[in-house]
């Protein structure tokens, strides 16, 4: 039954993903990312991430693909999309990743056997969130701070970036008051 | 009847192969960090499945920070696209070689 679940979350996964770079149209990219995350929250739930799965359907789904959205309405831009033709510098990339892939598979195969879980595995907390809570604002409080501290630098930065020049326009207004009496 | 965590590593191997893929071949800018999320996606399957496996907290305490610099990412990210695309109307990657040398 696990492996059923795997296979079908696994599959859509790899699929939708595979279509977010093939599309030409950047609005189909952004909706098959959109499947492809509702399926990664599915994968987190069978994994016992229920906390986690709830944060990825809100904050991926909910808020970053609606920003993509924006903005790709925004711009106006789903036309002369073509690929590179960078294929050497693709090549050059890919081809040592994918021989590091298949080594991987090859000596994971013969680990995942040989080391079924022999840890003292406890008993799985009823509550995801509050396990998850308890780490984050004990463990990891300080990393925690941090990343408030980068959220915030993201929003004065987004905010500083996407405004219309900010010099002209506060001497625009200060030249207009007078005018405009 | 638990998966194995080895196919966990292969399918997040396959999404960040995608990805890469995906920054490389494509010219618009958006599609660019469409990529650069499945490739944190990748990361964030790998986190989890080795949380389960490990029987560990700290793998989606990592997730979760993933998670915040993936939101900081894109919203500066599209930030500088809608300035670029103010400046040059455009956003084709092959249209800005000002920091090339």
């Amino acid at each position: 039954m696990a492996h059923l679940f795997f296979g079908y979350f696994a599959g859509m996964i790899t699929i939708t993903s595979i279509l977010v770079v093939a599309l030409r149209n950047p609005v189909y990219s952004a909706l098959s990312l959109l499947i492809m995350f509702f399926h990664v929250a599915g994968l987190f739930i069978t994994l016992h991430a229920e906390f986690l799965a709830a944060v990825q359907v809100i904050v991926y789904a909910g808020a970053i693909l609606v920003l993509y959205l924006f903005v790709v309405m925004l711009l106006n831009v789903n036309r002369d999309d073509r690929y590179h033709s960078q294929w050497r510098v693709v090549a050059f990339v890919c081809v040592p990743l994918s021989i590091e892939f298949l080594v991987l598979l090859s000596g994971t195969m013969g680990a995942a056997n040989r080391q079924p879980a022999s840890l003292p595995v406890e008993p799985h907390t009823a509550d995801n969130t509050l396990a998850i809570g308890r780490t984050l604002f004990s463990t990891y409080l300080f990393p925690f701070e941090v990343a408030s501290l980068i959220l915030l630098v993201a929003m004065i930065g987004a905010i500083f970036l996407a405004k219309r020049d900010i010099g002209e326009n506060e001497a625009k207004d200060v030249t207009r008051v007078p005018g405009a009496q | 009847m638990t998966v194995p965590v080895s196919y966990y590593i292969i399918l997040s191997a396959i999404v960040f192969l995608t990805g890469v893929v995906g920054v490389l071949i494509r010219r618009n800018i958006i599609a660019i960090l469409l990529s650069v999320e499945l490739m944190l996606n990748a990361t964030n399957i790998n986190f989890v499945a080795f949380s389960d496996h490990l029987q560990d907290l700290g793998g989606q305490v990592f997730v979760f920070f993933a998670l915040t610099v993936a939101a900081a990412e894109v919203a500066v990210g599209l930030a500088i696209i809608i300035a670029l695309h103010r400046s040059r109307s455009t956003i084709n990657i092959e249209e800005f070689n000002l920091l090339k040398w």
